[in-house]
């Protein structure tokens, strides 16, 4: 059976909020079949990906604004899952963001969250949108 | 955050009872470390066997351990990582900072 899934989720500019929307990303994964994808590792991509995208909107888009909103939207179907993550910050220039320092000399507390959600996803982009800035996602599942 | 710290032959082992380590409640155990190495602890390990899943200011929080440690000549090991965690060690490189052991005991018989 072909699946279509669209899911709209809007939470306050909190971190508190980020177990919630990570477990929705897990079950969601695991509506899938494993010919499609492997499920388990969908979802902890899922999860980690939208903690990841999220947080970045909660503090350096919105600036950790409690007043401000963070809206998300997942698009699945059998070919293909989409994130949109929409923040009202002053947003980011995501080519500037440059990839971790790996040398064990040199760590950086920070700077491995865009790193972490490229990784997993085939495509990101990050771009100006009505009143605020959208982070878009987008990964195949033909390929797990 | 639910951190349990208990001392086990002379080292301080920071058990960190929570599913996951994230953006949320990182920075408690960032001031735990803290805490720990400014009292004059030398060695910890920081035991994420309960940890399902940790986030990128998670492991940052852990580079800010191991660097303060390394400062003070100190030391952080790690131990019980799970699968998913260990796998974001490996996609950030971190594992090949970190002595990372299976069980306490283990970091604990490796000084």
């Amino acid at each position: 059976m072909k699946k279509k899934i669209a899911l709209e989720i809007t939470i306050p500019n909190q971190t508190r909020y980020l177990g919630l929307i990570g477990k929705i990303g897990e079950n969601m994964a695991r509506e899938f079949d494993d010919t499609v994808c492997d499920r388990d590792v969908l979802a902890s991509q899922l999860n980690i990906v939208l903690t990841e995208s999220i947080v970045n909107a909660i503090k350096h888009a919105n600036a950790t604004d409690p007043n401000k909103e963070v809206h998300v939207r997942i698009n699945v179907n059998d070919s293909e899952i989409s994130i949109h993550v929409y923040d009202t910050g002053c947003g980011f220039d995501l080519n500037t963001i440059p990839s971790p320092c790996f040398d064990p000399g040199s760590l950086n507390e920070k700077g491995r969250g865009i790193y972490i959600i490229r990784s997993m996803m085939d495509s990101v982009e990050y771009r100006r949108t009505n009143g605020g800035n959208v982070l878009e996602m987008k990964k195949s599942l033909r390929h797990g | 955050m639910n951190i349990k710290t208990e001392s086990n032959r002379g080292v301080i082992v920071v058990f960190v009872k929570e599913e996951r380590l994230d953006a949320n409640n990182s920075e408690e155990l960032k001031s735990e470390l803290n805490h720990l190495f400014e009292i004059g602890t030398k060695d910890v390990i920081v035991d994420l066997k309960e940890v399902r899943f940790i986030d990128s200011s998670g492991l940052g929080v852990l580079v800010s351990g191991f660097k303060n440690a390394s400062t003070r000549q100190g030391t952080i090991k790690l131990s019980g990582l799970q699968t998913q965690v260990k796998s974001m060690f490996e996609l950030t490189r971190l594992h090949r900072v970190f002595d990372i052991y299976a069980t306490v005991d283990d970091a604990l018989e490796n000084r």
